[in-house]
């Protein structure tokens, strides 16, 4: 009798310690989630490099095609500031235009936003205060391309499973947007937001996702990164959307500062032409 | 004359360069110079310029491309396009039909390591003047010397300056037959003959443009629009085309201009100057002719971000070289030009811009006194421009006005277009031109009866 009971003092024992273990790694704070969620999404590495076709499918099934080469480097160490260059390859009329952006931290400036006309040779200044308009035509929003500042939103970690946190965001302004709250599903272990689904009058009504996810090399002495690959959004109102490939990725390539300045808009290095 | 022979010059240099720009090995550095710095020599097996070395999206093949092969850096794009437009009044002096034209737009573009080359020309049937036309639109080559110094020869379509269809220091060829006859946007740059440098440094920027040849805008000489001539006291169109004496001799009859720009912070200031000849005819000689006398312009501009939009302000001393004083009535008189302006987005794609736009004459007195015979200009001439842009339907649809008011002149220029693209390759636009004036002698009055409404299809390729 002693040596059972012995034993299920152990194994008691043994399952504390299994729960000890547990409550010694606890889940981290939501503004700590969420902002390494950000990183991983938005700015990992100094500045990252890739080939963008977007395929966007209307209402109707029909489908048109962006492609574009684009740039982003980090312009702080605070995961705030950042640059992005764009070259548009198709569809043929926007060929050759470059669209760049000065992204700037919370309560700095609204981004500084250019396009490059290249039939004109007219470099335009762009009034954009507007973070939630369509990026070029597609179902993606330029925050879904660039980023949406933390500060906009109040985050609630609403739940935990084995692979992921679920984080609800509420805007502090909900004039300012069209949804009235967002449940991003972001990976432990990579951190990436792999879902976020947007809620509007009580229903779910745009959702995007991660498709695929690759480990790129991130150069000499660097962990691998792990970056969305494929990526889409759906929206649940019309039945159309916009799945986003991204090729040809480098981490790291260190692109000269010069690359946001006008001189490469009007002259676009060779290598994003391609 | 001259031009074209240079321009065709320039073009067979081009084509017999294009494979010697690709061919071109790269550098060791990031491909460009300028582009990375800390780039180092390629490893084993890595592609020398980062992006060519990349695999595509959908390739699963990591081995690197083999040397740059001609066809891998070439680029050929371009459209087929019909336009028809009509008048929307009877213009005894001119045709019904305001624009009828089946264009084809060739552009062939190589993207090398050391050079970027591009051609790109038009071919259409004109069926307001019944002929076959051709324009080479540009045939440059592009080049950067080094770190802090590119150049661009060639025939090319340049632009500076901070105002929305307003120029003050640009003064780069315009062609505004095109644009008031319903041609796309494109078209109210025309091309010019030079070379462009562009020196980069720390504390600003300089371009320095050459052409060894003026170009005049393609202005107005009633053989699709009517003008109003002056000493004949009327309007005068398809049978009374201006008759003009253009400069013509190469170097002697060459123009410059200059701009050295920068930031400061989120600011872009220029200083501009500009020597060579009025733009459009501005003077007339002893033989009765329209002449384009010579001209210096200096000005500045500034654009910034200011509250949710941008604001944009430019001004610009016209000095007619060859009436500094203002007594000489048969050559115009010099000018301050002053433009300021402020765009922003209103809602949701939906973005607008107004500006206001003087030009003062300066030496007014002089100018009355000696002016014998004509109506007189207004010492000022007031315009207020208006633009509105709305995209829908994906932005597929983008719908666009563009209006100028004077009411100095009591005239106005209206300019509503809607583009649809009904696919990446098809899209088809409609839209008008429509000038109101109480008199037949202003800016926008004189072509009151050239109000047109016009549609394209475009097919791009």
């Amino acid at each position: 009798m002693r040596t059972i009971a012995a034993c299920i003092a152990m194994l008691l024992g043994l399952l504390a310690g299994v729960g000890l273990c547990a409550e010694a790694k606890p889940t981290p704070d939501v503004r700590e989630i969420v902002a390494r969620s950000n990183h991983a999404a938005m700015y990992q590495g100094a500045d990252m490099q890739g080939a963008v076709t977007m395929t966007i499918t209307d209402r109707q099934g029909r489908v048109r095609t962006r492609r574009f080469n684009m740039v982003r480097k980090n312009a702080d160490a605070r995961d705030q500031a950042q640059k992005y260059y764009v070259c548009f390859l198709e569809p043929a009329d926007v060929r050759r235009m470059v669209f760049m952006v000065h992204k700037h931290g919370p309560g700095a400036q609204d981004d500084d936003r250019w396009m490059y006309l290249p039939s004109l040779d007219l470099v335009k200044r762009i009034a954009a205060s507007d973070k939630r308009t369509s990026f070029v035509g597609s179902d993606f929003l330029y925050e879904d391309i660039s980023g949406r500042n933390l500060d906009e939103d109040t985050h609630e970690l609403v739940g935990v499973s084995d692979a992921r946190y679920q984080v609800k965001g509420t805007p502090k302004n909900p004039r300012s947007v069209e949804f009235s709250h967002y449940v991003a599903h972001i990976d432990r272990e990579t951190l990436l937001p792999m879902k976020v689904e947007y809620h509007r009058g009580g229903r779910l009504y745009r959702v995007v996702e991660a498709l695929a996810v690759e480990r790129v090399e991130a150069g000499p002495g660097q962990a691998p990164i792990a970056t969305v690959v494929r990526s889409r959004v759906r929206d649940l109102d019309t039945g159309g959307g916009t799945e986003m490939a991204i090729g040809r990725i480098r981490y790291n390539q260190k692109p000269s500062d010069e690359l946001f300045t006008e001189r490469c808009l009007r002259r676009a290095p060779s290598e994003l032409l391609r | 004359m001259t031009g074209s022979v240079w321009a065709r010059r320039v073009a067979v240099w081009l084509l017999a360069a294009l494979p010697l720009a690709a061919a071109s090995p790269a550098p060791a550095r990031c491909a460009e110079p300028g582009w990375g710095t800390v780039q180092t020599e390629p490893r084993p097996g890595e592609a020398r310029s980062w992006l060519a070395a990349m695999p595509a999206p959908t390739s699963t093949d990591a081995s690197s491309p083999s040397a740059p092969d001609l066809l891998d850096h070439l680029d050929l794009h371009g459209f087929l396009e019909t336009r028809v437009g009509s008048r929307l009044q009877r213009n005894p002096k001119q045709k019904r039909a305001s624009i009828r034209e089946t264009r084809l737009q060739g552009e062939a573009a190589l993207n090398g390591d050391e050079a970027q080359l591009k051609l790109k020309g038009d071919v259409w049937h004109d069926g307001v003047t019944e002929r076959m036309e051709g324009d080479l639109r540009e045939a440059w080559a592009s080049f950067r010397v080094s770190d802090a110094l590119d150049v661009k020869a060639g025939r090319q379509v340049l632009s500076w300056g901070t105002g929305d269809m307003v120029f003050l220091n640009d003064l780069f060829p315009k062609d505004w037959v095109a644009f008031y006859t319903g041609r796309d946007t494109e078209y109210l740059k025309a091309p010019m003959d030079g070379i462009k440098v562009s020196a980069y440094g720390g504390a600003g920027n300089l371009d320095l443009v050459y052409a060894p040849l003026f170009a005049p805008d393609r202005f107005v000489t009633g053989e699709r629009l009517t003008y109003w001539n002056d000493a004949a006291g009327s309007l005068c169109g398809q049978g009374e085309r201006m008759a003009t004496h253009t400069p013509d001799r190469a170097f002697s009859d060459g123009e410059a201009a200059a701009r050295l720009h920068g930031t400061w912070g989120a600011a872009e200031l220029a200083l501009y100057g500009y020597w060579g000849f009025w733009k459009t005819p501005s003077g007339q000689d002893g033989f009765g002719r329209q002449v384009f006398p010579r001209l210096n312009v200096y000005g500045g501009s500034l654009r910034a971000p200011l509250g949710p939009g941008i604001v944009n302000v430019e001004g610009a001393w016209y000095q007619s070289a060859q009436d500094q004083g203002g007594r000489n009535p048969a050559i115009a008189n010099s000018e301050a030009r002053y433009l300021a302006g402020y765009a922003m987005e209103l809602a949701r794609d939906l973005n607008a811009s107004a500006q206001y736009y003087v030009e003062q004459m300066l030496a007014y007195g002089r100018y009355r006194e000696t002016l014998a015979t004509g109506r007189p200009r207004d010492r000022f001439r007031h315009v207020l421009t208006l633009q509105v842009t709305r995209l829908l339907l994906g932005q597929d649809l983008d719908l666009t006005l563009q209006a100028c008011w004077s009411p100095s002149d009591h005239d106005a220029y209206l300019r509503p277009r809607a583009r649809y693209r009904v696919n990446d390759r098809l899209s088809v636009e409609a839209g008008a031109n429509l000038f109101f004036g109480h008199a037949d002698w202003t800016s926008f009055g004189q072509h009151k009866k050239d109000s047109n409404l016009y549609t394209g299809l475009r097919y791009s390729f």
